[in-house]
């Protein structure tokens, strides 16, 4: 793991959020500083409660390991350890590791004199798992209606909270973060296949600039976003397609009990059609 | 920041969006939501029930008050009165009070044509000449069958006219082949309807509106999920068949108000030794239906006055919302069959029992 010459200039104390001097220093390429520590520290203990959770239930095959969330009756109290209180402990150590890693990104930027989009990126991902395990069980009473930790477990469960609304396709947040997933590898793909282009000309030929690239793009479809713009557009669409997806899930069971193709009825309902 | 046309654009339309964000907040439920677990902790099956809702749907789903419990003892009905074919066993007051509860079940107004003349000549009792008494009489005979031999889905709540009826002669929920809308295929052979508009039978989703056809007339395989990887030359499930099937189910889910999860994991729909036991009851019932469908209605499409047939001119028939009514249980439970032992098929003593007459499964 080499150090690049130049990285050692931006080696510089200071720009932390928490600690002062405690813990600002790196081993070999890793930056430590204090949400280093506690990164370490919950990822260590999260994962030390996987294994002995997984110990005490029926398989090591990784794939249907399973630890559960307690059941409804416990509500949002604490349950005990193999109902339940495994889980409750290693959603705290995951949320720890999670949140200390986005302030870790933080101090980096912050020592580098950049701009907050990667610990704010990021943080979009953390919120998306806080929404499932925290908001969402929380405004439905119950830490059970989180999902378990496990390849297949956290699969059958995606598929049976579908099935509780019915038909999740007609779910309209999830409609909208759907199509922005599938924007948002548009989008990349086209990004990348341009610059792509224009650095492998044929041969003897020099690098295509970008002009040549926006040139294309207003050939081909009358507007060019830009070399930054074509960023911006790209983060755009990944940070909503995730945001829309905690909101379907969010709304799936504390605003909407029923099927979700029952929702559209208001659309049905309006005058211009009604009666059709 | 030069003020120009691009500003006023898009403050425009986030002024337009907000208005209509706003306007979609009031489309949707609100907290507190109530739920019941359904499986292991962590599979996510159970219901999420919203209960506003549920004091709703609980006060149009009451069952009306019983009546006085009647003297099995004295003469039989058939002894003193002329003509009683199905409930000649009852005893005189039994039969009285039995046809007192149909009246108020199914023709409860002053209207002349409503109270006993819905199913009798006015002043001739014993006559025949009313179609509506003869329906009535085979009614009784499917009661009485739903009672007893169809146990497995009736349980021991049992069904009263009252049950599908809600005081009205024709049940509120019935279906019957609705015109289709598109040119008729291959398919349309097997089931008719409509598709690709929301249908209220199907719970608003654009699934074939009729999978009634197919398999509560028809006993098409309600089964489509594939046992090999790849089609083969026994796979016989099509694209058609898996709609009709999901036509089915929603009819299912929004019939009982509960959602896939009741009967089934999700993760194998087909799978029994993982499926909760509603699911065997609802197998059942689907059988039932067929049964009420093809042996009591269908054989009445000759005594129906036009009014009473569909547009393709068959009889109005049951499916699940008939009875249940967007209730998991009709009535929420309340006990029928012990309420009212006059729609007990009548004792069958040993010398006169047919044997092989009883048919459908039985639970004990």
């Amino acid at each position: 793991m080499a150090v690049l010459n130049f990285e050692k200039k931006y080696r510089v104390r200071g720009g932390t959020l928490f600690g002062g001097n405690l813990f600002d220093f790196w081993i070999g390429p890793f930056y430590i500083g204090f949400f280093g520590v506690t990164t370490f520290f919950f990822t260590i203990v999260g994962t030390a409660l996987i294994l002995i959770a997984a110990a005490h239930g029926p398989t090591f095959n990784v794939w249907r390991i399973n630890i559960a969330p307690p059941d409804l009756d416990y509500g949002l109290r604490l349950a005990p350890m193999r109902d339940g209180g495994f889980w409750q402990l290693i959603t705290i150590c995951a949320l720890g590791a999670f949140g200390s890693w986005a302030l870790r990104q933080a101090e980096i930027a912050r020592k580098l004199g950049m701009g907050m989009h990667i610990p704010w990126a990021y943080g979009t991902a953390v919120f998306a798992f806080f929404t499932l395990n925290v908001i969402r069980p929380v405004l439905m009473g119950a830490w059970g209606h989180a999902f378990p930790y496990g390849i297949f477990s956290h699969l059958d469960w995606v598929s049976n909270v579908g099935y509780q609304y019915l038909h999740f396709h007609y779910n309209p947040a999830h409609m909208i973060a759907v199509s922005l997933f599938f924007g948002t590898t548009l989008a990349l793909s086209l990004h990348a296949s341009l610059v792509l282009a224009a650095i492998n000309p044929k041969k003897g030929l020099p690098v295509a600039s970008p002009e040549a690239e926006n040139t294309f793009y207003r050939d081909f479809i009358g507007y060019s976003v830009g070399t930054l713009g074509i960023h911006r557009v790209g983060l755009f669409m990944a940070l909503a397609a995730v945001i829309w997806s905690a909101i379907c899930i969010v709304i799936s069971g504390p605003f909407w009990t029923r099927g979700w193709p029952e929702w559209w009825s208001w659309w049905l309902q309006i005058p211009i059609w009604r009666g059709l | 920041m030069r003020w120009n046309s691009t500003n006023t654009t898009l403050i425009g339309l986030a002024g337009i969006g907000a208005v209509i964000g706003f306007g979609l907040l009031f489309t949707f439920e609100r907290l507190p939501v109530d739920t019941v677990q359904g499986g292991f902790r962590g599979t996510s099956m159970g219901q999420v029930i919203n209960p506003r809702t549920a004091t709703t749907m609980a006060a149009r789903n009451v069952a009306p008050p019983v009546p006085e419990a009647a003297d099995p003892g004295g003469d039989r009905a058939s002894e003193v009165f002329e003509n009683v074919q199905v409930l000649g066993h009852l005893s005189v007051e039994q039969f009285n009070r039995i046809m007192q509860v149909m009246t108020e079940w199914i023709y409860p107004t002053e209207n002349i044509a409503e109270g006993c003349n819905g199913c009798h000549v006015p002043g001739n009792f014993a006559s025949d000449d009313i179609y509506t008494k003869h329906v009535a009489r085979r009614m009784l005979q499917m009661t009485m069958s739903l009672n007893s031999t169809w146990e497995a889905h009736t349980g021991t709540v049992g069904v009263t006219c009252y049950t599908c009826h809600r005081g009205q002669a024709v049940p509120a929920y019935v279906w019957s082949q609705p015109v289709p809308n598109t040119a008729g295929g291959g398919f349309a052979a097997v089931a008719s309807g409509e598709q690709n508009r929301p249908g209220r039978s199907v719970g608003l989703t654009s699934l074939p509106s009729d999978p009634f056809t197919p398999y509560l007339m028809g006993s098409e395989d309600i089964r489509m999920q594939g046992r090999n990887q790849h089609p083969r030359a026994e796979s016989r499930q099509s694209i058609q068949q898996t709609e009709w099937n999901y036509g089915l189910m929603m009819h299912m889910s929004t019939s009982l108000g509960v959602n896939c999860t009741f009967c089934h994991n999700s993760r194998a729909f087909s799978n029994w030794d993982e499926s909760p036991p509603q699911r065997l009851t609802a197998w059942h019932g689907i059988r039932m239906v067929r049964d009420i469908n093809t042996n009591y209605i269908e054989p009445l499409r000759d005594r129906f006055p036009a009014n009473r047939l569909g547009p393709m001119g068959d009889p109005l028939k049951v499916n699940c919302t008939t009875c249940h009514q967007g209730a998991f249980e009709p009535l929420y439970g309340a006990p029928m069959r012990v309420n009212y032992p006059e729609l007990l098929p009548p004792p069958q003593r040993r010398a006169d029992a047919e044997p092989g007459s009883v048919a459908g499964p039985r639970a004990n």
